[in-house]
């Protein structure tokens, strides 16, 4: 048993994220050091887990929507909206719990409108969600008015940049989200669910499961997600703005997921491995950033990577790799 | 053979699909001036040939003539140039373009290099007369009907082409009166000398419109014959293989006798799908359902299990009346539905063998009283052998698994629910020889074990073997049930057959 999940962990992302962080190490021989300072644990390392975790928070609500042949494109404007509301609201009077719980509930909102559009209106996934990818930035800058808010909030700043026994607070909410989530689709059917969804929709419907309530559930929990991680970034630079917060972002989440292992034609997935994937991306960003190469490299390496995932994913890759199983002919199932 | 009379011929036409045999040496004539039916059930290599005869495949043996010239038809592009032009069932033309555009795409008449619309669209006007068509010719083609979309399909193929028109199923999605008025211009055009290829599933279209036709089974050619010569009769028979000499009677069990009623459809029916039809069935039987394909057996089977929605008609359940609006209801309910196209409704084929069989009964319990791994395990494997399901191992993808497998994947499924009823649609097509024996088996063991069950086959020997009654659909409706000694593939054959009037009682 252990073994078997000893087995588990030595797969191809893992893999992959040491890889990286050696050849981060090889550039840079410090990039291992941890030291200790005011409280809190610094280092490359730390760094990269720091900033891998909205991208990772993203990658979670992500993979769900990606495992049901979906996509959800918003994730960075419901960030900038999550924001604006959480920084507004600090600035107009009101308790920071009170703010980020709003903020969490709009983002939710957010989401179910995209699973609204998707699962009961049947619009395509790419073009529902790019509704509120543009409408999203519209909406952040009329909650702002523009400007960018700038808030001086103990709570958010501790969301966005405090620690938690030594550990930044982002990368713990990052964890303890990924937990959460995981148990929730593992230990309920709601994982073999989405995946029978992703997998054959069709099927799934004349199996008896509600692919309407499930979609609805998928794209709520990445608007969710989407809201933390928009919290946690106007907490990191003390304010919101609108125009730049979460930009892009949706894009490295996808990455992460497809990194990750989940196809992007559905079916199976894993919330582990796609946050793995997320720290693959920022291990690659920081390593290039701490060993002194122009951060322009940062993109073509990331084509680079893309390409290389995409070209192992392709069916050319599997025609050519051994078949791993074989049905035999003659045995019985036991 | 001198065969200078045929417009389009195939000879000694042999296609091979790996080591699967579409078509063994068909020969197949077509006559300028005549409607010429192609006959067969799904797999008989209708579509094979007219994919052949249209260029879209090469043969792999024999040869394609034009007008007693062998052609190398290289696509579909190019046996238009030879005059062959195909109308499909779903109109491929572009819904968002203007009729005149579609009847032109392609050879658009120019003038210093642009197109020259306005003569395009004179032209269309006086094309589209010809075809009793006085519509708009610069209006969007997607806002007509299904009908004129087919009929400016058709007046298309037949300008690019002119001398054989091949229609692949043109009436499926069609009304009564826009069947006839589409037969008109069929006849028209006939007159005009084109030669025309009829494909359909609707006897009585054949026989309205046809003068010949060609029947294929299972890749080869069964007949070329004059229908003035033919009865329905003797089309089914053609086309199921059937000889209705042996008719006589076969064994009859005896009598089993009737369990309580378990399900009662009461004019049970969906618009443009189903026509209204009543059916009692009890538990403990077996109710086969005959009839060719697109006779409705499939849309039934989908509005008993709320697939689709019935939108008439009332369904009692043990005595209860109730409403069957999605497969959820009926699940609740115990039943089960094992879909015809096993790969796109039935299995998932990137997931374990255990998970395929565990879901139904997952989704029955929901999403939060879910089955552990080991209890999945169990039940895929109790289920997996009582079906005796050859796979390597329950963890490994359903879809390396052989047909009949995953057909016993998919029973397995249903059987993991504990299910009252259930609904089979061609359970032991395209599987092998045990897998086949297999599904038999368990029909009879489940109805012995008190479960009803409602099976479709174009396998008429089979349905005969296991069914208590046998309901024979025809055009969308349910026409004959058959009780007693009148469960014989004669009797079978003659109600398919039937005209509307003359159906056994």
């Amino acid at each position: 048993m252990i073994r078997r999940s000893l087995l588990k962990l030595a797969n191809p992302q893992l893999l992959a994220l040491i890889g990286v962080l050696l050849i981060n190490w090889l550039l840079f021989p410090n990039f291992f050091r941890v030291t200790w300072q005011d409280g809190r644990f610094f280092g490359s390392l730390i760094d990269v887990i720091n900033r891998g975790a909205p991208v990772a928070i993203l990658a979670v609500g992500m993979v769900g929507v990606i495992a049901t042949k979906g996509v959800d494109l918003s994730v960075g404007a419901v960030m900038a909206v999550a924001g604006a509301v959480a920084a507004t609201m600090v600035v107009a009077g009101y308790p920071a719990p009170i703010a980020v719980v709003a903020a969490l509930a709009v983002g939710l909102l957010c989401g179910l409108w995209n699973g609204i559009l998707v699962a009961v209106l049947d619009i395509q996934p790419i073009i529902a969600t790019l509704v509120l990818m543009v409408a999203g930035r519209g909406i952040a800058q009329l909650i702002t008015e523009g400007f960018i808010v700038t808030f001086n909030d103990p709570l958010l700043i501790y969301i966005g940049t405090g620690s938690f026994f030594g550990f930044p607070m982002a990368a713990v909410i990052a964890l303890v989200l990924m937990v959460v989530v995981t148990l929730i689709v593992r230990r309920t059917a709601i994982g073999l669910f989405i995946e029978a969804v992703g997998v054959n929709r069709a099927a799934a419907s004349l199996a008896g499961i509600r692919s309407r309530m499930l979609l609805l559930l998928v794209y709520s929990l990445s608007g969710f997600c989407a809201a933390i991680a928009g919290i946690i970034v106007a907490g990191d630079i003390r304010g919101a703005d609108a125009n730049n917060a979460g930009l892009w972002l949706e894009l490295d989440a996808i990455l992460a997921v497809v990194i990750g292992g989940t196809s992007l034609l559905g079916g199976r997935f894993s919330v582990p491995l796609a946050v793995i994937g997320a720290l693959i991306i920022q291990a690659m960003n920081t390593g290039i950033l701490v060993s002194g190469f122009p951060p322009e490299f940062n993109l073509i390496v990331k084509a680079g990577l893309i390409f290389i995932v995409l070209v192992i994913q392709s069916p050319l890759a599997s025609r050519l790799a051994p078949p791993r199983l074989q049905p035999a002919a003659k045995v019985p199932a036991k | 053979m001198t065969d200078t009379g045929y417009a389009l011929e195939a000879r000694g036409i042999v296609k091979i699909f790996g080591n699967h045999v579409a078509l063994d040496k068909v020969d197949f004539g077509l006559k300028p001036g005549e409607v010429h039916a192609l006959l067969g059930e799904n797999g008989a290599g209708k579509s094979t040939l007219i994919k052949i005869l249209t260029g879209a495949y090469q043969p792999t043996l024999g040869e394609v003539l034009v007008d007693g010239v062998p052609a190398t038809l290289n696509n579909p592009q190019h046996a238009q140039t030879y005059g062959i032009g195909t109308v499909y069932q779903e109109v491929n033309l572009l819904p968002n373009r203007s009729v005149a555009e579609n009847l032109y795409l392609g050879h658009q008449p120019t003038r210093f290099g642009f197109v020259d619309r306005r003569k395009m669209e004179r032209d269309s006007k006086i094309v589209l007369a010809r075809y009793g068509l006085n519509i708009d010719p610069s209006s969007e083609l997607g806002a007509h009907s299904v009908a004129v979309q087919q009929i400016v399909a058709i007046a298309r193929a037949v300008e690019l082409s002119g001398k054989v028109l091949i229609l692949d199923e043109p009436t499926a999605s069609l009304d009564r009166n826009e069947v006839e008025r589409l037969f008109e211009i069929i006849v028209d055009l006939k007159k005009s000398g084109l030669a025309v290829v009829f494909i359909t599933h609707f006897l009585d279209q054949v026989f309205a419109i046809a003068d010949r036709v060609t029947i294929l089974r299972n890749g080869k050619l069964i007949d070329t014959k004059s229908l003035d010569t033919l009865t329905r009769t003797d089309v089914v028979r053609l086309m199921l293989g059937k000889d209705i000499a042996f008719s006589g009677a076969t064994k009859l069990e005896e009598n089993r006798p009737l369990g309580e009623v378990l399900l009662d459809f009461k004019n049970y029916g969906r618009k443009r799908s189903v026509h209204p039809f009543n059916l009692t069935i009890h538990k403990g039987e077996v109710v086969g359902v005959a009839g060719l394909l697109g006779s409705g057996r499939t849309e039934m089977a989908r509005i008993m299990f709320g697939a689709d929605a019935a939108d008439e008609g009332t369904v009692s359940v043990s005595g209860t009346q109730t409403s069957i609006s999605r497969p959820t209801d009926a699940i609740a309910h115990g039943f089960g539905f094992c879909p015809e196209d096993r790969k796109a409704e039935g299995i998932f084929g990137d997931l374990s063998v255990r998970e395929n069989i565990v879901i139904a009964l997952q989704g029955k319990l929901g999403w939060f009283s879910a089955l552990n791994r080991d209890e999945q395990m169990e039940i895929a494997g109790r289920f997996g052998e009582a079906m005796d399901i050859r796979a390597a191992s329950l963890d490994m993808p359903v879809k390396l698994l052989s047909g009949g497998n995953q057909q016993k994947v998919i029973l397995s499924r249903w059987l993991a629910t504990d299910p009252a009823f259930l609904i089979l649609d061609e359970p032991t097509r395209g599987i092998d020889v045990g897998a086949h024996a297999e599904i038999v088996r368990t029909i009879n063991r489940l109805r012995d074990e008190g479960l009803a069950l409602v099976v479709i086959s174009s396998e008429l020997d089979e349905v005969v073997a296991y069914s208590s009654r046998i309901v024979v659909m025809r055009d969308r409706e349910l026409v004959a049930e058959l009780n007693g000694e009148n469960i014989n593939p004669g009797v079978i054959v003659q109600a398919i057959a039937n005209h509307r009037d003359g159906a056994p009682a």
